[in-house]
């Protein structure tokens, strides 16, 4: 049974094509990992699944149900996202950040939300900041409070966009481990990333994508260390340098 | 000197008219101004067409004319239709211009304000399941606030100062009392600089404390 489904998704900045029909499942459990070189389309697919970018053309199944515009919110709650930026609420404090989305859209009491909330921070290794504000907490730490964020919806898939592209290199152990972490736990993952190591390491499936269209996919020994297709081999050769 | 204090007290008598009118009026301008920006911000066409009308027309006519219209011109329409209608007291008319006129500013600054908050709140709101009307109310417009405030307390210094157009359709605030006070004892200069002074009084200690409050911000962010 598939977690997500994607199917024929197609989407066009006016004139431009980003995407151009990509079919692609996501088993439940699965770590898929998408690589490809900037423009390639792979942040955009990921932003389609949860409906940050409409798509213009095609179906998403998350759980066998399709999104639509009616139950985009209610779906959304299923599915935890992790931005490049953090994008942390600045004005509410490490706790808050975790506890206002299950307080206001699931309606769960304070108290609970707080507990559960105490309890995910301790996973990401970070219960002694909680009633820290967002801006005085680092990067590699404002992106583990971000996944925390996310897991507190009690989501079904997680989605992370480029989740340490906006780190200080000494900074991206500590996410990718909370990440690896996650995936041990038979989380569902959608992992856009330029960390091929993590790639390697972690997902089940890697596809890489260019112009818009999925190149070449498979497990991470056969894209990433056997890559049979030329472009997947130029993009390796620039980035594993 | 005594006729210049006296000038000066007369004046003062014209405050408490002059605060309440212009903190109801930025209370109504503040809200009023909120749903003219959130208009604004909507995917409806003519809701949008609609905010943008209104804040042009007030914003393109003198707040003098405005209130003529609202306190003389109104009542002689709707007695024209052969109603009897006739404002109760002329600070009603009066708050609702100074209101209505603090709006169209006020849109204009809220809007400017959740156009500073980063995109990327909204999106990390909506992922977490929010619905639109649930994001600006807990994660945008509580940023946007302190984006404004500044801005807004300087809306409300105008607005102080603005209110002295009020005279001209009968209420008696600070200017009108400084008028009435120099048409009856002919003390020209001592009555409009009492009226100069009590406006000040006003107006600087607020402008001091929003120049304290920019300052403690822009500390905040230096220190990020």
């Amino acid at each position: 049974m598939s977690m997500i489904e994607v199917k024929g998704l197609c989407k066009s900045f006016g004139e431009l094509e980003v995407l151009r029909g990509i079919d692609q499942n996501v088993d439940e459990g699965e770590v898929l990992c998408i690589v490809g070189p900037s423009g390639s389309g792979k942040s955009t697919m990921l932003r389609c699944i949860n409906r940050l970018e409409e798509p213009t053309g095609g179906e998403i199944y998350i759980d066998g149900e399709l999104i639509t515009d009616r139950n985009v919110d209610q779906m959304r709650t299923k599915m935890g996202m992790v931005f490049q930026s953090f994008n942390l609420f600045p004005h509410k404090s490490v706790i808050e950040n975790l506890t206002i989305g299950p307080v206001n859209v699931k309606k769960e009491d304070e108290g609970s939300a707080k507990e559960r909330g105490m309890k995910l921070l301790e996973r990401v290794g970070l219960a002694e900041k909680a009633e820290e504000y967002p801006r005085n907490l680092s990067g590699g730490q404002q992106q583990r409070v971000a996944i925390a964020r996310a897991l507190a919806m009690d989501p079904e898939v997680m989605l992370f966009d480029e989740p340490t592209s906006a780190l200080d290199p000494e900074m991206v152990g500590e996410v990718l481990d909370v990440m690896k972490d996650l995936a041990k736990d038979g989380m569902t993952m959608v992992v856009v990333t330029h960390e091929m190591g993590f790639a390697k390491e972690v997902a089940d499936k890697v596809i890489f994508m260019d112009g818009g269209v999925i190149v070449e996919q498979g497990t991470p020994d056969e894209v990433l260390s056997h890559p049979k297709e030329p472009r997947t081999q130029d993009f390796l050769s620039k980035v594993l340098v | 000197m005594d006729v210049y204090i006296k000038g000066f007290l007369i004046a003062c008598q014209g405050i408490p008219t002059t605060v309440w009118v212009s903190l109801i009026a930025i209370v109504i301008g503040a809200a009023f101004g909120l749903l003219l920006a959130l208009c604004s911000q909507t995917k409806s066409k003519i809701l949008q067409v609609l905010a943008k009308i209104y804040v042009d027309v007030v914003r393109g006519t003198p707040m003098l004319v405005q209130a003529l219209i609202m306190a003389y011109g109104v009542p002689w329409l709707l007695q024209s239709w052969g109603t009897g209608f006739k404002w109760a007291n002329l600070v009603i008319p009066a708050i609702i211009v100074c209101g209505c006129n603090s709006a169209a500013y006020m849109s204009e600054i809220i809007r400017s304000g959740i156009q500073a908050v980063d995109k990327g709140q909204m999106e990390a709101a909506r992922s977490l399941g929010m619905s639109h009307g649930m994001a600006m109310k807990l994660i945008i417009i509580p940023q946007a606030i302190r984006v404004i405030l500044p801005a807004f307390a300087n809306e409300f210094v105008t607005l102080i100062k603005e209110t002295s157009v009020l005279g001209y359709v009968g209420v008696i605030e600070i200017l009108r009392r400084g008028q009435l006070w120099n048409a009856s004892s002919f003390e020209t200069f001592p009555a409009y600089i009492g009226v100069a002074l009590a406006y000040m009084i006003l107006t600087i200690p607020l402008s001091k404390i929003i120049n304290g409050y920019e300052r403690k911000m822009a500390r905040r962010e230096s220190a990020r």
